[in-house]
């Protein structure tokens, strides 16, 4: 066998060994396995999944051939599970694959319990009926549920469970946290040990920006009565206050301290994303409580207290330009102070889960260090109940979409996505499933949607006529490129949730193929 | 009633392409014969057989595609096996497109999928034309450059410059990183092409080598300093090869050393191989979604069986799922896309001395000028038995070589000098000849 580490090194630089872990120890049960199904669980085989589960009661048919990688010629007839799960075995004998041959929706009314064993369920082409069956089950059994649906040009993909929470969201962008305005003890002497004067050309280009900046934000204070720049004037004459301290016009230095001036003008504290968190019901901790917000309660105690107003330091500064001595040094003053922050955290930590009758080191170093680096950027994500969606919609989200021409067709798309089933389940087949009477079905379908739509709580609305004919002419049609897409959403979506990294998606992803015009609608 | 349909393979499908719709291409002529005409014509090239390449064969393979062919010149590695689902453990070290190739036509039966193991440069740029789409799944910018000049290079404009539709080429490309990626539609003279739209894919920022030398600040100074520098210094002569172990090891090891000496932490192996190798993290599930989006969009293109994209996907899932389409537009003096370089010469001008002109023009700086003219090759640099064969022409008026046709189009691919950067490219020539009647009329135009 080759060794995991270089099989699995093109995503061990994203989720590394932790995430890897995660997605190892997972178990995964898929309902239904046609290619939205099949191509989902290929994504999370080839990563390393711990275990998967097919669930389907169907024979692999003719048609089936045609969109579905996963069985083959001399699938035809047989279990449909079957032939999936011994083609994904395939792909990677570390997985434990398994396959039920059940029908789903049986499963769902006669053995509720049986979804409990799962990490996450991975639920494709249910009908309404089921998805909300499923999803009181899984709320219940807290297990991770993940609908996904190809129809057509169209899709969707949608996550549910209570409650989704991020240390590690990893965000792209984010601002460093230097504390330039607002240097601790430490910062500010070293910088003040540091003479911006020194004659020696080389070492003058060689300090680096954040001690300069430190410094000008201290001479300017002294003289604009200890305020910040703030006007975009004052901005700018900081800037030029900079840049008249250059000793050359080659400083690399003091170029990056000018592009770098803004981290000066940002205010301080908190933002209101994380507001919002230390201010959540959930950080008022009881026995229930999550680690996650056991820490944000502690975290919520050091801003009010040690913290002034701050977070605890991110103990990470960036490269710029700078001898070695002096960029080692300040790295060590931002690691120590980061280390000090986080000592008072886990003493906090340690107190409220001895409050709460727990062990006080049942929350591990490494996972509260973490939080503490990550404190700023620290995610909350709560789904609605899907019958709490299907039932009492946001209608004014609702009527922001309709009337928005960027989200006109995808929110058309997800009226229709549920028409569909309520047709279904009306006439026993979807509109334009067969070949005959498309004009009828068309038109039943209208129908339906327009009822749908007043049960919604949205009357006088019209639906645009080209996209319930596309609707039917889709004709419920697994597309294999379709459920490529779609099962590539799920995957990745099924990948951030058991890492816990990076940052589900909220609400309902509305795919659509016609010109890419997808949306994420929150209902 | 339902009809009894008989059994069909491409269930699915059918009701795309066999049934009408508003929201369709302008040529949709939907039926058992497009479906038919797709799987009988529609010739598919794909372009790289890695993580989006294994997928597009895939994709298009259950598409409603029948005649498709791939080129590589890889072969198959252990750091493939977590997204490239069509090689085993037991395929490492075997050319990635023979076995992708293999794999789908075992698995699909009637799809016929030819494989080239080889350069995307080895083969004559005929060999290009001979499809109807091509699908790129590559990593490098240089590779989309040199396809997406290849494609250009058949596009013809009539005498008010416009594009012919017959001669576009169209090419649909994907392209991933980590949970990002891009799918977009080039179809040459009517979207932008991959040159237009060059400064999307900025160059890698390099370390400075005083930073290097003198103030290393961080694990990849260290490792940059090891691999560029001191690697030289002591195997005077001995290129590096990234893909020795022993090398890299060395690498590793000459950056633990200078780490400590500087107190730096950091260097690990891992590390080393992404910073020498410059490796950028992918994952099964992006590959999927940006090959599949890419797989529709040639779908689209083949039958009109619905709207097309209009350019440029980009999908995003690092922060919740964002995808954004753009509708770039092109830059109407493109080298590539456009209607070509304009050359005045007079008659007499020889091959040779044309060949030199090419390495002065300011639009062009092409040094070592392979010229071809209408599919044939008029002098080529190599390999060594072509070099020969057309030596002859140099010495022979360009004019005389062009059949006497006073204004035509040309091909040349040399090495091409920007920004100090050499790479081969392909550019259009658009050549007239002075003082030839029919010709004034453009000089004319141009003075008025």
């Amino acid at each position: 066998m080759a060794e995991p580490k270089t099989k699995y090194d093109r995503q061990l630089r994203i989720w590394g060994e932790q995430g890897q872990a995660a997605l190892e120890k997972a178990s995964i049960c898929l309902l239904n396995c046609g290619p939205t199904g099949s191509e989902t669980l290929k994504n999370l085989v080839l990563g390393g999944v711990g275990s998967i589960t097919i669930v389907d009661g169907s024979k692999v048919e003719f048609g089936d051939l045609g969109n579905n990688f996963m069985v083959d010629d001399s699938s035809l007839g047989q279990s449909k599970a079957k032939c999936v799960c011994s083609f994904l075995q395939e792909l990677n004998d570390a997985v434990k694959a398994k396959f039920i041959e059940e029908h789903p929706e049986a499963l769902i009314d006669t053995n509720p319990s049986f979804f409990s064993q799962f990490t996450l369920v991975v639920a494709t082409q249910l009908v309404e009926e089921a998805m909300v069956k499923l999803d009181r089950i899984c709320r219940q059994e807290n297990v991770m549920l993940i609908f996904a649906r190809s129809y057509g040009l169209t899709g969707l993909v949608r996550i549910s469970m209570k409650e989704h929470t991020v240390i590690e969201s990893k965000p792209d962008h984010f601002l460093d946290d230097l504390r330039l305005n607002n240097p601790w003890p430490e910062l500010r002497g070293f910088s003040q040990a540091i003479d911006l004067n020194v004659q020696d050309p080389v070492a003058h280009k060689h300090i680096p920006y954040v001690v300069i900046l430190v410094k000008m934000v201290d001479e300017w204070k002294i003289s604009h009565g200890g305020t910040l720049p703030s006007t975009r004037e004052e901005k700018r004459e900081f800037k030029e206050l900079l840049k008249s301290r250059m000793a050359a016009m080659d400083e690399e230095n003091y170029k990056e301290a000018i592009d770098a001036s803004f981290k000066v003008f940002t205010p301080q504290g908190i933002s209101s994303d994380l507001q919002q968190i230390i201010n959540d019901n959930c950080a008022e901790i009881g026995t229930g409580s999550s680690d996650f917000w056991v820490m944000v309660a502690a975290l919520k105690e050091f801003i009010a207290n040690e913290g002034g107003g701050e977070v605890p330091l991110e103990g990470s500064i960036p490269d710029m330009t700078s001898s070695t001595e002096h960029y080692v040094n300040l790295q060590k003053i931002y690691q120590t102070k980061s280390e000090a922050d986080y000592h008072v955290i886990e003493e906090r930590v340690r107190n409220i889960l001895k409050k709460i009758g727990r062990d006080p080191h049942s929350i591990p170093k490494a996972t509260i260090k973490s939080f503490c680096k990550n404190a700023r950027k620290l995610k909350v994500c709560r789904y609605r109940s899907i019958e709490e969606e299907y039932n009492n919609p946001s209608l004014t989200e609702l009527q922001k979409y309709l009337t928005d021409e960027d989200y006109s067709v995808s929110v058309v798309f997800y009226i229709l996505l549920r028409a569909v089933d309520r047709y279904a389940a009306n006439f026993n087949h979807f509109p334009g499933q067969f070949d005959g009477g498309l004009d009828e079905d068309i038109s039943r379908l209208k129908t339906t949607a327009v009822c749908l739509l007043n049960d919604m709580g949205c009357t006088g609305l019209t639906l645009t006529e080209d996209l319930i004919n596309e609707m039917c002419r889709f004709g419920a049609a697994e597309l294999h490129a379709v459920a490529a897409v779609i099962g590539g959403i799920a995957s990745q979506e099924v990948i951030k949730l058991i890492t816990k990294q990076f940052v589900p998606m909220c609400g309902t992803f509305i795919f659509n193929a016609i010109d890419h015009k997808s949306q994420l609608l929150t209902l | 009633m339902a009809d009894a349909a008989p059994p069909s393979k491409s269930r699915d499908l059918d009701k795309l392409l066999l049934r009408p719709g508003n929201l369709v291409g302008p040529t949709f002529d939907p039926g058992v014969q497009l479906r038919d005409d797709l799987q009988e014509y529609a010739r598919v090239l794909v372009v790289g057989a890695g993580g989006l390449g294994c997928e597009l064969l895939k994709d298009l393979a259950l598409s409603g595609f029948k005649n498709l062919e791939v080129i590589d010149m890889d072969r198959i590695e252990v750091t493939n096996l977590n997204r490239q689902f069509l090689f085993r453990l037991e395929d490492v070290g075997k050319p990635k497109a023979e076995v992708a190739a293999k794999r789908v036509m075992e698995r699909i039966s009637g799809v016929n999928i030819v494989p080239h193991f080889c350069r995307i440069e080895d083969k004559d740029i005929r060999f290009y034309n001979d499809f109807n789409i091509i699908a790129l799944g590559l990593d490098s910018i240089e590779a989309r450059s040199y396809i997406n000049a290849v494609a250009c290079s058949f596009l013809e404009y009539d005498s008010d410059d416009n594009p012919q539709e017959e001669t576009m080429k169209p090419m649909v490309d994907g392209g991933t990183e980590g949970f990002k990626g891009h799918a977009r539609v080039i179809v040459p003279g009517v979207t932008p092409c991959f040159e237009c739209t060059i400064w999307l894919f900025p160059p890698q920022v390099k370390f400075p080598l005083c930073t290097l030398a003198e103030t290393p600040r961080n694990a990849a100074h260290c490792i940059e300093y090891a691999h560029l520098i001191k690697w030289d210094e002591v195997h005077s002569g001995k290129a590096f090869d990234p893909d020795n172990p022993d090398h890299m090891k060395w690498v590793y090891d000459e950056a633990v050393k200078r780490a400590e000496l500087f107190g730096i932490p950091g260097v690990t192996y891992s590390l080393t191989q992404g910073v020498v190798k410059n490796i950028i993290p992918a994952i099964a599930s992006t590959n999927a979604i940006i090959s599949a989006a890419c797989t529709l969009e040639t779908l689209k293109i083949a039958s009109g069986c619905s709207k097309t994209l209009s350019n440029y996907l980009t999908y995003n899932g690092v922060e919740g799922l964002h995808t954004k389409v753009t509708e770039f537009v092109k830059d109407e003096n493109c080298l590539v896309c456009g209607p070509g370089v304009l050359i005045e010469l007079d008659t007499t001008v020889t091959l040779e001395k044309f060949i030199d002109l090419l390495g002065e023009h300011p639009k062009l700086l092409m040094t070592k000028a392979s010229i071809t003219y209408r599919g044939k090759n008029l002098y080529m640099q190599a390999p060594p038995v072509l070099e020969e064969m057309t030596r002859s022409n140099l010495e022979v008026p360009l004019y005389d070589l062009m059949d006497k046709i006073p204004k035509d189009v040309l091909h040349a691919t040399g090495t091409i000098d920007k920004d100090g950067k050499r790479s081969s490219g392909l550019r259009k020539l658009r050549v007239v000849f002075k003082g030839i009647d029919g010709v004034t009329d453009m000089d004319m135009a141009g003075g008025a």
